[in-house]
């Protein structure tokens, strides 16, 4: 409509445009389209075409200082048979897990209090709860340093009491500090999904499993808990994805034994230089994680029929 | 029939439990600031003596006045950038039936899950390719990624919340394309806007894992901070430095998040 009208102002115009302005009046799709390109073209100039880039370097193969560009699945082959490439790997999806078991079970009670049991403010509570996540990373994750490091809070706090003469050392560069900073980096990415999910659960529903005599022990778990199952699952995924390619918590506070494959990735940028294994490792990242996430699909889906 | 259920009574016990997980949430990242004041170079229990002096410190170090500024110019251009796609992007996905709406959505919010250090490593492949040397431009570049589909998720529920014949109306009493743009939908979408400029900044302003990648000599605030984590003794300084970027950063995205309202709790519900 906006179009026809400019149309009629404008009396004299190049045929070209009101080509254009006459197929824009009659496409509204192509409008949009329009509207979407610009966003679309960085996106494209800075996420699709590197990534093809690098599913390109992960072919080639490093040499000296340079890298010949002869296709091959060396690196790939590497990967597969060093035992320290699949370790690392294995081990960030499992610390990833853990963090994000952890956090998906501390958040549900949280994001179940704000959804029934918060009736005014619920707006603020939000705001409090995302808050720290929208804010420095690097710092969040240095607090825990701060914590647990040897002359850190923990350890002053402890001797101070005479509780340990000697400060614990335990404490930084384990794999438990890293998954401990993990899950408290990245809560926010659990809550909000569980918590939409609860949110969205109509009030009239839990009326009727309370008319019908169910205790509300019982509605929790057979009303409750399987119409929040897919914020769960979401929170879940959310939550897993970007841990699994952490380097900054690995590199602050997980040392040598609780290192990731993303301090590796770095590495291969940095200081061992070979961007084509880089490039590799990326990439196996990406594999793995989506494997680890479709099988999470199957098996939710195999238990929600085993559920029935 | 109205029935009263046991959510509208008080449940003690999770109402400790909130309490005690805001606790955690919270406590970890104020030990920054606590001992920022501590007047050791260490950090020590009780705290014996008060001061202010990394404070001071910090304003005459030269390389931290000079990552400021960085850090500020960058996230300024992003914030103006994302911001600006996003009014147009958020617009064609709100307003136009697009085919392959729901892939095209999906491939903008990529970056919000996929870890940052796959995109960092992709661009730097690809600049590096095209010999294009690393500055806070390509920083620039890294953080639009990450803060274009922040900036959409902000502005998305903006439009998706008002009626389109408003815009009508205006054009149908004789506006053209540009003045409904300006004087019918900015002026909506004002609060969105503006909650995108201030929540893109911080995100670009505290962002590390791109910058890390990306950057070349010139360095932002949390590239310095990083560089110093290495010093001991600069602990108390970086502690100082931390504590101004927390309270910062705080203060916009809650300002930003109260006036943007729901958009990134609204955009979850979506996926």
């Amino acid at each position: 409509m906006v179009a026809t009208i400019k149309e009629n102002e404008s009396v004299a115009r190049l045929p070209v445009q009101s080509w254009l302005s006459g197929l824009l009046t009659r496409h509204e799709s192509l409008r949009g389209l329009l509207l979407l390109a610009p966003a679309l073209l960085i996106l494209l100039i800075t996420v699709a075409v590197p990534f093809l880039m690098m599913g390109a370097m992960s072919l080639w193969t490093q040499v000296g200082f340079d890298y010949t560009d002869d296709w091959s699945l060396g690196n790939y082959s590497t990967i597969l048979t060093e035992p320290l490439y699949m370790t690392l790997l294995l081990r960030s999806l499992g610390m990833a897990m853990a963090a994000t078991l952890v956090m998906v079970i501390l958040v549900y009670p949280m994001a179940y209090f704000l959804a029934f049991h918060v009736h005014s403010n619920k707006l603020i509570w939000l705001i409090i709860i995302t808050l720290p996540f929208w804010t420095s990373y690097l710092l969040r994750v240095f607090a825990w340093r701060v914590i647990l490091g040897y002359e850190g809070v923990i350890n002053s706090g402890l001797m101070e009491m005479g509780l340990i003469s000697e400060p614990l050392t335990f404490l930084l560069y384990s794999r438990s500090a890293v998954i401990i900073t993990l899950a408290h980096a990245w809560a926010a990415f659990a809550f909000l999904p569980i918590y939409v999910s609860l949110e969205k659960i109509d009030k009239s529903v839990l009326e009727a499993s309370a008319d019908l005599g169910e205790p509300p022990f019982m509605r929790f778990f057979r009303v409750i808990l399987p119409l929040s199952m897919p914020g769960v699952i979401a929170g879940t995924f959310i939550m897993f994805i970007p841990t699994v390619g952490d380097y900054v918590t690995p590199a602050l506070v997980g040392g040598p034994n609780a290192a990731m494959i993303g301090n590796l990735i770095q590495l291969q940028f940095g200081t061992i230089n070979n961007w084509p294994m880089g490039a590799a490792l990326a990439v196996t990242m990406i594999v793995a994680i989506t494997l680890v996430g479709l099988i999470f699909i199957a098996l939710m889906n195999g238990l929600r029929r085993w559920a029935r | 029939m109205t029935r009263r259920f046991e959510f509208h009574k008080s449940n003690r016990v999770l109402q400790l439990y909130a309490g005690l997980f805001m606790a955690i949430l919270y406590v970890p990242i104020l030990f920054i600031p606590l001992f920022s004041f501590s007047d050791g170079l260490y950090i020590r229990f009780p705290i014996e003596n008060f001061t202010l002096r990394w404070y001071a410190e910090l304003f005459e170090r030269t390389a931290v006045l000079k990552a400021l500024e960085n850090s500020v110019r960058v996230a300024v251009s992003v914030a103006i950038l994302s911001t600006f796609l996003g009014i147009f992007a958020a617009k064609a996905l709100a307003r136009y039936r697009i085919p392959g709406r729901g892939p095209i959505l999906g491939f903008i919010l990529l970056p919000l899950v996929v870890p940052p250090i796959i995109f960092g490593v992709a661009l730097l492949l690809m600049v590096s390719a095209l010999s294009i040397p690393l500055s806070l431009y390509t920083i620039a570049a890294g953080h639009i990624i990450i803060c274009l589909p922040f900036a959409i998720a902000t502005l998305l529920p903006r439009f998706e919340g008002y009626d389109a014949a408003m815009e009508e109306a205006a054009a149908d009493l004789g506006e053209n394309g540009w003045w409904v743009f300006w004087r019918v939908t900015v002026p909506i979408i004002l609060p969105g806007i503006v909650a995108s400029l201030l929540l893109t900044f911080t995100v670009s302003f505290d962002e590390f894992v791109m910058s890390f990648f990306l950057g070349g000599t010139e360095l932002t605030l949390p590239l310095y901070i990083w560089g110093q984590l290495r010093i001991p003794r600069a602990f108390p300084v970086v502690l100082a430095l931390g504590t101004l970027i927390l309270l910062f950063s705080f203060a916009l995205v809650f300002i930003g998040l109260k006036i943007g309202r729901r958009g990134a709790i609204k955009l979850v519900d979506k996926d």
